[in-house]
């Protein structure tokens, strides 16, 4: 399991981790695609899947929040060659959401979207559970 | 009872082939790459058929094809134009049953559905716009005696759709009737998961439309679904699916300024006023069904009615009487006629639906039907199968808040009016709700201040053609199932006229 670090001003406690099977595939997919980012989806079909994409490609902006960063570079966290991955989820969605820590697993499965994992058969999912702090979030 | 035959197996009403490859310029076209993936089955979890997996190549291919028939296609008369537009909804209509097989086995649903909505919908909707066409007026104002602007609806050119997996067939259709009736070349990408229905139907409506003016290519939305989205030789892109997608497109689309619709899903309220129970009588066992309807299609529908809203004289009495409604839906073969709740589409939907009910018992919601995972058993072990789920709450839990896409409805109580109008606006989305009254004064208002671009009133998941169809806030930009939709695959040339000899008298 690799926690974000903290990137919401004032809190304390990652919200955001990767399963390990989750930094395995992020790991074979930055050597296919190069840096990557995740946008936390919403809404029809595959919507609450988390979409990852080569960084850059989607536009975030003051209407999204940064949930966390990863850093899946070798040695995890701090490691001489950092491979960091954001996290994004709209700002209206976390109003929702923000009661509960996101979990990155894979699933087999083949979404839809422009995700990039999807060709390989498998599926980025969120597992959640209640944060231990609730309020005051977003 | 009827219990179809499996694909492939004897008395069968349809057999795939063992690979689909995409559709070009009116012909079968490999893969330029030539890499095909696997089509699972949702019934038993099995692959069965290979399908093309295409990229930015085969896209670029189908650009050709489009553009090149876009031309000639655009100049037909209205009136041929429709009649190629009926004779697909005959060709539909023909083969009900070879077309339901083919997309329940696709795509898990009941075939009581896909013989009941799915396909007489999608023929009902090719004659709707074919209609719709012929009776577009093009308008002239007479600015001054001798000044008249003349308005024509010309087609955009090319498009690109991408189409969503809950309705592989159906879905596809409500994007192409209005996009071919208003004279414009189609490039589309199937959702990954139910590439094959619609090439079923292609097999069959192929050589109707001329070659080039539907292109069919499949693939990953990565690999074919983006550089369709991005291109810039389409001149619209039309998209059904989530937000991160819905934004991600939108922001291709800016790039190439063009225009885009979408539709990314909802979470729609259900509100049951108490007078629904004043009687027990054929009005109260309709809003019973109304209720259960979150089940139909397993869930699967945008405006899926997943956020019950009960009145709280009312609340314990409706809510076991609907909770013992729901416990007799018989789940089972999709292939049986009996069968009311089939199977998830995939196996990722699946696993996404449990990981919803588990935050939901987190979260502290009662479970009061269902919850599981359902093992039908025999062949239908592998399936992809969720017993129909009935959780209370409350409005601020991520049950209330997402799209489940499953069978799955969170339920509540309201206090009154006002109250069932928080509760139904509270929320991202915008695209359905139901509101269940005897009283017609409250059911009109109630529909007036619901913020959504589909509120039924004492029905639900009615599709007819010719009823609105789309998004307020979150749920998306553009409007279906209308001849309003018409209008987002014409543009508007204004050719102003003047039949004056004299001069401006400016130079």
């Amino acid at each position: 399991m690799l926690e974000a670090t903290v990137t919401i001003p004032d809190e304390t406690m990652s919200r955001v981790s990767l399963s390990d099977t989750s930094v395995t595939l992020l790991r074979q997919l930055w050597d296919q695609y190069g840096p990557l980012m995740f946008h936390q989806s919403g809404g029809c079909c595959d919507g609450s899947s988390p979409m990852c994409y080569p960084a850059g490609d989607f536009l975030t902006s003051d209407s999204d929040v940064l949930l966390g960063v990863f850093d899946i570079g070798d040695t995890g966290a701090g490691s001489a060659d950092p491979k960091t991955i954001e996290f994004w989820m709209s700002r209206e969605q976390f109003q929702y959401w923000s009661h509960t820590h996101l979990t990155v697993d894979v699933v087999k499965g083949r979404g839809s979207g422009f995700s990039v994992e999807a060709p390989e058969g498998v599926r980025f999912m969120i597992r959640s559970r209640l944060m231990q702090e609730t309020l005051p979030f977003a | 009872m009827t219990i179809y035959a499996a694909p492939g197996t004897d008395g069968a009403k349809v057999t795939f082939k063992p690979r689909y490859e995409h559709w070009i310029g009116g012909e079968w076209i490999k893969p330029v790459k030539g890499n095909y993936f696997e089509d699972i089955s949702p019934v038993n979890g099995k692959p069965f058929a290979e399908v093309g997996r295409g990229t930015a190549e085969d896209i670029d291919a189908a650009l050709d094809a489009a553009h090149k028939a876009a031309p000639a296609w655009g100049k037909t008369s209205v009136t041929e134009r429709a009649a190629v537009l009926n004779r697909i909804a005959d060709v539909i209509d023909a083969n009900l049953e070879l077309l339901a097989v083919a997309e329940t086995w696709e795509n898990g649903k009941a075939i009581r559905e896909t013989l009941n909505a799915d396909l007489p919908l999608a023929a009902d909707h090719f004659r709707y716009f074919a209609a719709a066409i012929r009776a577009q007026d093009d308008d002239h104002a007479q600015l001054d005696n001798d000044t008249v602007a003349y308005h024509f609806q010309e087609p955009l050119g090319v498009v690109g759709q991408i189409i969503p997996w809950n309705f592989p067939i159906l879905m596809a259709v409500w994007k192409l009737a209005p996009a071919l009736a208003a004279g414009n070349a189609v490039v589309l990408k199937p959702a990954e998961q139910t590439p094959v229905s619609i090439l079923v139907l292609i097999e069959l409506i192929g050589d109707i439309l001329p070659a080039g003016v539907l292109n069919i290519v499949n693939g990953f939305g990565v690999e074919a679904g983006k550089p369709l989205a991005s291109s810039p030789r389409i001149r619209k892109i039309a998209f059904t699916g989530e937000t991160s997608t819905g934004r991600l497109i939108s922001q291709y689309a800016s790039a190439n300024l063009i225009p885009v619709t979408l539709e990314l899903g909802g979470k729609s309220p259900n509100i049951f006023f108490k007078d629904v129970a004043d009687e027990n009588d054929a009005f109260y066992d309709k809003a019973q069904e109304g209720f259960t309807l979150f089940a139909f299609n397993q869930g699967e529908v945008c405006t899926a009615p997943s956020r019950a809203l009960i009145h709280k004289p009312i609340y314990d009495s409706f809510l076991e009487t609907v909770t013992a409604r729901t416990a007799k839906a018989i789940q089972g073969n999709p292939l049986d006629t009996d069968t009311q709740v089939g199977a998830q589409a995939s196996n990722d939907q699946l696993e996404k639906i449990l990981s919803y009910i588990d935050i939901g018992k987190q979260e502290g919601a009662k479970v009061r039907l269902g919850g599981e995972r359902a093992d039908l058993g025999g062949d239908l072990s592998e399936g992809y199968y969720v017993q129909p789920t009935i959780f209370e709450g409350h409005n601020k839990m991520r049950l209330f808040q997402e799209e489940i896409f499953g069978p799955v409805v969170a339920v509540t109580s309201f206090e009154d009016y006002d109250d069932a109008i928080s509760i139904a606006n509270d929320t991202l989305y915008g695209l359905g709700a139901g509101v269940w009254s005897r009283n017609g004064n409250v059911a009109y208002r109630a529909g007036r201040d619901i913020q959504a671009g589909r509120v039924w009133i004492n029905n639900y998941h009615a599709y007819p053609a010719g009823a609105s169809f789309g998004g307020y806030k979150s749920s998306g930009i553009g409007r279906e199932n209308n001849k309003l939709a018409l209008d987002h695959y014409q543009q508007t040339k204004n050719m102003l006229v003047s039949y004056s000899e004299n001069a401006l008298g400016f130079f």
